[in-house]
Formats: C-alpha cells, sequence, structure tokens
C-alpha cells in the first residue's frame, strides 16, 4: 500500500482531469497483478484441467481429450444432478422471494428500536456457521418425532411425517434459511429508497391498502426482490455445506459432487468439468437475468 | 505592476471549452470577485489558480512569477470551499494548526497564531471543538481561520457563503471584507450572487459561458453594462426595443411613445437598457398597462405590459398612493439613467 | 407511514421464529446431558462444553479461524485500498472491467474457487500450507474489503483532500492525515465484513485445508460426516455465544449501523 498510495493521494487532486493519468493503474497495479496470479491463471488451470485424462492408477495425464465433457454430456446421471441442483436453487428463491420480500416490508414499517432490534435477529444468522444453522434444521425435523414433524402433523397439515434428511425438501428448507437475509436485505434495501409519502400520496387518492401494495409498493420493491433473487439463485446453486449435509453421498448437487470427484473419487479433471460447467452456467444466468431485468426496470434503477 | 496575472487562460476538457482567454490582472491587496451563473467557468478558473486544474493555455503569474510550474502543496494560497472543507476528524484549532504544521511551524509559535486566528474571526474559545458540532457560520469561520493563517500570497474563495441563510450571509459579507481590509490580503471571491459580489468586491468580473463578459467596478457593471448578459444578471432589467429617428433637424431616440432626444454615436435600431426602480409613472411617456402589483415591504413590484414588450418597474413605499392593477399609465425615465446599446432587444 | 396490522405482525412473529428456531434448537440440544443429539429432557448439562477441552483440535482449529480472517481481511485491505482510490476518483479506460475482475470473487461459485485453488497451489507446491490458505481467503474476502472502501471513497468530499493540499501536505502526509482518516469507516467496515466471510467460509475452505490448518467450519464438517454427537451443538453454541459478545461490544463502542453501512459521519 505504502509507496503507490503514496504517489496516488499526491497526484490524485491534482492530475483529476489528466484524462490518461498513469495514476489509477499505478494505484491498481498491485490487486491487479494479485487477481492475474491467483484467480485468473488458477481459473485457467481448471478449465485446461477439465480436458486432460485420468485414469485409476495412472493419475491425471496432461493430454488433450474430451473425455469427461462427452462423459457429462452422455451420462444421464450428470443431467439429472444439474437438474435438481438448478431444480433446488430455484425453489429456495421462489420461498425466499415470497416469505422475505413482506417480512422486509413489515420491518420497514416497525418504529426505530423495533425495526433495527428485528433486522439484527434476521441478519444475525448470517454470522453463524452454515454448519450450525443446517445441523439445527435436522434437529429440528429430526426423524420422525423430531419437532416441526409434531407439530405439523397436530395442526392436521400432513398425515405422515415429513422426511427431511437425505431429501430434497430438506435442503430446501434449510437454503431457504440460510439465504433468507440476503432477499430481506435486498428488499430492504429497495425499500429505503422508496419516499415513505408515496404510500400517503396514494392513501390521499383513495386507494385501499391492499392497492396500494399491487399498485404502488410491489412495482417498486420489484427490482429489489429480482436482484435478491439472482443472489439467492446462484448462492444456492453453488451451495455446498447444506446439500452435502442433507444430503450426504446420496443426494448430490454439482457443489458435492465437485467435492467427492476432488477429495474422494481423486478424479479431479472431471471434477474440474463439473466445476466448470457449473460456473459457465451459472455466469450465464446471472448475466442474462441481470440484463433482463435491467431492461425491463431501466426506468425504475436510475 | 499587477500582483496576480492571469494572461489568456484557456481550459478546454476535451472539445469542451470551459474557460477562454481570461485575461487579468489584480493589484496587491484588491478584492476580485468572479460573478457568473453555475457553469460559466468561474469555479474552474479559481481551480486553475488553485493548481488543481492545469491551464491549457495561457500562464498565470504571481508577482512576476509563472505559477503553473508549482505544485498545489507549494503555492502558498488559502482557499475556502463552499463545503468549508474541515477536516472532520480534526478539532477548529487542529484544522487551524495543519498549514502551520505543513510548513513546520514551531510548536509554541503555531499555537500562539492559532489562537489569533480564531480570535480574529470570532472563535476564541472553541480551539477543541469538532467541525460536526458547530454551526455552519463557525465552520465558515474556522475555514476562513485556516485559510488565513498561513498568511497566504493570495485568498481564494470559492462560494464561501452560499450554504448560510440570508441573514448570517450579510452579517459574513460585513465581516469578511473588514478582515480582508484589515490584514490587506490579496482575495479572489468566486460567486453567483450578484448582491455579494458588489457589497464585497473592489472589482467585479462578470463571466458568461467561459467569457468575460465585463470587468469593472459594481458601480461600473451595475450602471453601465457592457452587454445584454450583465444587465440581465445583475440585478433585474428592462431592455426596450428603440430607434434613431433622424426625419426632423434634430435626431430623437424613440421607444413606443417615449422619446428624448438621441444621444451621439448611434443609429438604427438600438436596445435601451433602464433599471426598474428609475423608472416613474408619469403623464407622458411609454403607454402601459399594469398587470399585476405585488407589495414587497420597502417596495412595491408592478409587472407591466408595454408598447415595447413586459416592462418591471420598483417604486419606494413612501407612503404615496400607487396605481392599481388594470391602470392606464405612462413609464417615464431620465436619459442619465439608461444605457443603450446597439442592436435589436436581446 | 401506516402501522402493521395483525396479520402483519402475525406473519412477523412466524417469519422471526422460523429463522431463530433452528439456531435456539442447536443451543439447546448443546445442554442435553444425553450421549446423543437430543432436546435436554432430562436436565440440563454442561458435559459437552467440558468436553470441548478433550478435542484439542477444535480449539486450534477456532484459533486458526480467527487468526486466518483477521490476517486475511488485512492483507486484502493492503491491495483494496489503493485500488478503491483508483476506481473512485478516476476515470480511465478499463476501469469498469477492474472493477467487475476484483468484484468477480463474489459471482464465482466457492466450489470452483476452491477447485482452481487447490489446483493451482498444489501444482506450484503450496498444496495443504498455510500462506495458499491465506492468499486464497485474500482473494475471497477482497470484494467485500473493496466495497465498502470503494462507497467510502466514493463519498468523501474531495475539496477536502484540495484545502489539505492547498494548505502544504502532499504525499503520504496527505493520505496519512487526511484521506485515509476520512475512509477509516468505511475501511474498518470492510475488514469487519472480510473477517465475517473469511470466518465462516467452509466451501472454499474445506479444498484447501489440511491437517493443521483446518478452520473451525472445516473441522466441524468433518466431525459430522462421522460422528453424531451433541459436540457440534456445544462448539457451535460457544461461537455464537463468542459472536454475540463481540457483536454487544463492537454495538457499544462503535455503533454496529456504522459497521453494517460502512457510514462515516466524518465525510459530508
Amino acid at each position: 500500500m505504502s509507496a503507490a498510495a503514496d504517489t496516488a493521494a499526491a497526484n490524485a487532486a491534482a492530475t483529476a482531469d489528466a484524462p490518461t493519468a498513469r495514476a489509477p493503474w499505478a494505484l491498481a497495479a498491485p490487486a491487479l497483478m494479485l487477481f492475474i496470479g491467483v484467480l485468473v491463471i488458477p481459473l485457467a488451470m481448471t478449465v485446461m484441467l477439465s480436458f486432460h485424462d485420468w485414469g485409476q492408477y495412472k493419475g491425471i495425464e496432461p493430454v488433450f481429450i474430451l473425455k469427461n465433457w462427452h462423459e457429462i454430456a452422455t451420462d444421464p446421471y450428470y443431467a439429472e444432478m444439474f437438474w435438481r441442483t438448478f431444480r433446488i436453487a430455484a425453489l429456495t428463491t421462489l420461498i425466499t422471494a415470497v416469505l422475505g420480500a413482506p417480512e422486509a416490508y413489515i420491518l420497514n414499517r416497525m418504529s426505530g428500536r423495533w425495526k433495527s432490534f428485528f433486522l439484527l435477529v434476521i441478519l444475525g444468522p448470517l454470522l453463524i456457521s452454515v454448519v450450525a444453522r443446517t445441523l439445527g434444521w435436522a434437529l429440528l425435523f429430526g426423524g420422525n418425532n423430531g419437532l416441526v414433524n409434531k407439530l405439523l402433523m397436530s395442526l392436521g397439515l400432513i398425515g405422515s411425517p415429513l422426511r427431511f434428511m437425505f431429501t430434497e425438501t430438506g435442503m430446501v428448507v434449510a437454503l431457504a434459511h440460510v439465504m433468507m437475509p440476503f432477499m430481506v436485505l435486498s428488499v430492504w434495501a429497495a425499500l429505503q429508497r422508496l419516499d415513505p409519502q408515496i404510500e400517503n400520496a396514494a392513501l390521499s387518492l383513495g386507494a385501499s391498502p391492499p392497492t396500494i401494495i399491487r399498485r404502488i409498493v410491489m412495482p417498486q420493491i420489484m427490482p429489489g426482490v429480482l436482484s435478491g433473487a439472482i443472489i439467492v439463485f446462484s448462492l444456492s446453486a453453488s451451495a455446498f455445506a447444506t446439500p452435502a449435509i442433507i444430503g450426504g453421498r446420496r443426494l448430490k448437487v454439482a457443489a458435492t459432487l465437485a467435492y467427492d470427484e476432488f477429495l474422494n473419487t481423486l478424479n479431479w479433471p472431471l471434477g474440474a468439468a463439473v466445476a466448470t460447467l457449473l460456473l459457465v452456467a451459472l455466469v450465464l444466468i446471472v448475466v442474462g437475468s441481470n440484463a433482463l431485468i435491467e431492461r425491463r426496470y431501466a426506468e425504475v434503477f436510475r | 505592476m499587477a500582483y496576480l496575472e492571469l494572461d489568456r487562460v484557456a481550459k478546454q476538457f476535451g472539445a469542451q471549452t470551459v474557460v477562454d482567454d481570461f485575461s487579468l490582472a489584480v493589484g496587491k491587496g484588491e478584492f476580485v470577485s468572479f460573478l457568473g451563473p453555475s457553469g460559466c467557468g468561474k469555479t474552474t478558473t479559481l481551480q486553475m489558480i488553485a493548481g488543481f486544474l492545469d491551464p491549457s493555455r495561457g500562464a498565470i503569474r504571481l508577482e512576476g512569477r509563472d505559477l503553473t510550474a508549482v505544485h498545489p502543496a507549494r503555492r502558498g494560497l488559502g482557499i475556502v470551499f463552499q463545503s468549508y472543507a474541515l477536516f472532520p476528524h480534526m478539532t477548529a484549532a487542529e484544522n487551524v494548526a495543519f498549514g502551520l504544521e505543513m510548513r513546520r511551524v514551531p510548536r509554541a509559535e503555531r499555537a500562539e497564531r492559532v489562537r489569533a486566528a480564531l480570535a480574529m474571526v470570532g472563535l476564541a474559545g472553541y480551539e477543541e471543538r469538532y467541525p460536526r458540532r458547530m454551526s455552519g457560520g463557525q465552520q465558515q469561520r474556522v475555514a476562513l481561520a485556516r485559510a488565513l493563517v498561513i498568511r497566504p500570497s493570495v485568498l481564494l474563495l470559492d462560494e464561501p457563503l452560499s450554504n448560510l441563510d440570508a441573514k448570517l450571509r450579510e452579517g459574513m459579507q460585513i465581516e469578511l471584507r473588514q478582515i480582508q481590509r484589515t490584514l490587506g490580503t490579496t482575495t479572489i471571491l468566486v460567486t453567483h450572487d450578484q448582491n455579494e459580489a458588489m457589497s464585497l468586491s473592489d472589482r467585479i468580473v462578470v463571466m458568461s459561458q467561459g467569457r468575460i463578459e465585463q470587468i469593472g467596478t459594481p458601480q461600473e457593471t451595475y450602471e453601465q453594462p457592457a452587454s445584454a448578459f450583465v444587465s440581465q444578471f445583475l440585478g433585474k432589467t428592462n431592455d426596450f426595443a428603440a430607434t434613431i429617428d433622424r426625419t426632423n433637424a434634430s435626431a430623437r431616440l424613440v421607444a413606443g411613445s417615449w422619446s428624448a432626444p438621441a444621444p451621439a454615436g448611434f443609429s438604427g435600431p438600438v436596445t435601451i437598457s433602464i433599471r426598474p426602480e428609475r423608472i416613474g409613472f408619469g403623464d407622458a411617456g411609454l403607454a402601459a398597462k399594469i398587470v399585476t402589483r405585488i407589495f414587497q415591504g420597502n417596495h412595491w413590484l408592478f409587472q407591466c405590459e408595454s408598447e415595447c414588450g413586459p416592462a418591471i418597474v420598483i417604486r419606494q413605499n413612501d407612503g404615496q398612493t400607487q396605481p392599481a392593477e388594470g391602470d392606464a399609465v405612462r413609464l417615464a425615465w431620465r436619459v442619465d439613467d439608461m444605457s443603450l446599446r446597439a442592436g435589436g432587444a436581446a | 407511514m401506516r402501522r402493521n396490522g395483525p396479520l402483519a405482525l402475525t406473519f412477523h412473529a412466524i417469519f422471526v421464529v422460523i429463522m431463530v428456531a433452528p439456531i435456539a434448537v442447536v443451543c439447546l440440544v448443546a445442554f442435553t446431558p444425553e450421549g446423543y443429539l437430543s432436546l435436554p429432557t432430562n436436565g440440563f448439562s454442561l458435559r459437552w462444553f467440558r468436553a470441548i477441552a478433550s478435542y484439542p483440535e477444535f480449539v486450534h482449529a477456532f484459533w486458526v479461524s480467527l487468526g486466518l480472517g483477521a490476517l486475511s481481511s488485512f492483507v486484502a485491505l493492503l491491495f483494496a485500498v489503493p485500488a478503491a482510490l483508483a476506481i473512485a476518483r478516476y476515470k480511465f479506460r478499463g476501469r469498469d472491467a477492474l472493477a467487475a475482475l476484483f468484484l468477480s470473487p463474489l459471482m464465482i461459485p466457492h466450489v470452483v474457487l476452491g477447485v482452481a485453488f487447490l489446483r493451482f497451489f498444489t501444482s506450484i507446491g503450496m498444496g495443504g500450507s498455510f500462506a495458499a490458505l491465506l492468499v486464497a481467503h485474500v482473494i475471497v474476502v477482497f470484494p467485500f474489503a473493496l466495497r465498502l472502501t470503494l462507497a467510502a471513497a466514493t463519498g468523501m468530499d474531495r475539496s477536502i483532500e484540495m484545502a489539505a493540499i492547498s494548505l502544504g501536505a502532499d504525499g503520504w502526509t496527505l493520505f496519512r492525515r487526511v484521506t485515509l482518516p476520512l475512509i477509516l469507516p468505511g475501511v474498518i467496515s470492510g475488514w469487519a465484513l472480510a473477517f465475517i466471510q473469511s470466518f465462516d467460509d467452509l466451501t472454499m475452505t474445506i479444498f484447501l485445508a489440511a491437517p493443521g490448518t483446518e478452520t473451525l467450519p472445516v473441522r466441524m464438517f468433518l466431525y459430522i460426516q462421522d460422528n453424531i454427537d451433541p459436540l457440534v451443538t456445544s462448539i457451535s453454541a460457544t461461537v455464537i455465544a463468542i459472536t454475540m459478545t463481540a457483536l454487544i461490544l463492537l454495538d457499544r463502542f462503535y455503533g454496529l449501523d456504522r459497521v453494517l453501512a460502512g457510514k462515516s459521519d466524518t465525510g459530508r
């Protein structure tokens, strides 16, 4: 920091108007070098790795073949696994949006002290290890006579206990809990930009509360919900801890599969191919939906 | 000899010229204002003097020395910013002491000069206050003390009073002028407020779209505006299209039903520029009808529709009965009170 | 603004209960006297808290996590502060691309980062080392360090720096006496968020951690893969208690909202 910041801070104000200043590059150079050396190169190596060969006894062979990609493309096991990964992510996103958006709205209408208290309660879990939070859910469902199952059955909502461990239901429930703070935070941020007088204005024009929510509030917080959805979706699709604890070896998603290939089967090239595919798919989905949202909500985002 | 000299200074950002052909000689101890609407290039010019921007062309000299080659940290100018730009993490005294510290002034002398500077701006006893615990006016004074304590060769003021409310602003204007007179510091003030420029400056530089419109004393710029822009910008004004009529033996200046002997040196279409407070209601003159009449305490403001277009008249509230809305009136003024420009009305 | 109706408050109550329930249940189970995971129905016991002492690898993992979090966040800031200043105050070709690159670790799934780092550090002979773990964490927490520093630097009144320059400050003096103090709230918040991120990371770290450099989340994860007993709950409860104490202290002496928002009450 010292040398770079030194010269930079000195020149900053003086050369602020020079269009081709060298100062910003001098300042950013250390970080840029770090990122190229320890992020770009490793990622490139991973993509390369996915084209290498591997055998039980010969290990990794640095040749260029499409074996791994061919296997992923033809073996229905991988298609099913990716389909499961994205299905879980989509369901998780839906749940967080449906529950998180109203909660952020309710939270925003609370008075000062309650607001900060409950905001802390809802965002607090972010500070607690995912392992602990997932374990908590496993305990709550805890086989056939877990708390949640007992409660749901006594309410008559379900006839027989829900299976939690090794099920997609379990993964979605636990993931939704893990991801909820991100959704609330995102909608919360959108609500902060909302003029509180707007609702009163609508009220004075004769709109009923449900109408206000549907016509006034919803359209304005939609960008927040959508950007929250993108965050939740991409984090859920690449989640590791929760699916690993709940799904174990039986119910795999992309992240746990890559983990197994790397650290158990030791078939690194295949693991690298799975990881690369996950990365590419997510980047496409996120960039694509970002572009869609920005076009749709161009005015609101301004 | 000029103390601070700007010689055909110009500034371009890409293809856009923000300041063009700016030449000005400021005498030692003089108070000069750069006056103009936002975007006229006045702040850019100030930033070039301060050294935060480099001129694209031209030279800036201080006592004959080229200033543009000097790093802004070594120019020794005092600057008061519009936002005051106080260091929020330092007390008032630490703020004022900062410049002295940079100059390695010994501790004892530093303390004495800081104390004196704060006392001068009326903030004795506020040494240990942090800026956020001070009012806007107090912050403004700290900023002024901080700029003056280093005994700057030139004091640059960038809209220093614009964040204060009207009452405080007037008080600060008087105080600022007194301090500047006492210290004799050469001062340049950038402002968009014509009242501020007039009440503080020895000379005003009126700027528009990067160019100098007029340089003159406050009275000159007000009473003999060099252009339509100057007359419009410095207070309210009426511009009437008029002609010089030479059909008779003695040429006459004619605007609607108003006329007067034509001054020498003009012909064809001209523009009469007359301040609203210099127009009176009379028996003869420009025919007009009063559209609205607004009471403003010490004066009345009339908006009229005259033969030569809309007109504004201001009359002192001296207890006389004033014409009512809808009344037909005649507008008259003394030839000495108006200024005349060649060409049609702007 | 209108108040919440009874329906809204009911929804809110259920929501909060669901958010807290799994964490509460972990803390409760930690006090079980039984040898298996169950709610403490036969009275409270501290046996599983005492048990932590007989697993020194957990205590060690906690210190690894703490040190790794603190160090990686600090190193990230050494790189992020100058980068943030460059991005915040200069318009230059490639600025957006640079910002996107620096924020990209947020977008890249951690499992992919883990795979890439494992491959990279193994191939250069640094596999399993603490240094490798540190560098990897610097990359992962960098966006958090950058974002909050960037917000502080962008929101800063540039004329304050100009004032300092006009008074004769430049170079390192200007940075140390004026610029850094002004962006410090953002820098501190950036450090705090980066620390949390590093402390909680499991997905990326599990690829790089070796015996001796295992962080707490990694150790806990590996433990529950093989054992089902309340030890992990008592450890979680302890970490939760430490976190809450830290939060309360932070709020007391600094203000939580300032950390969360990276807000500066010094800038304008």
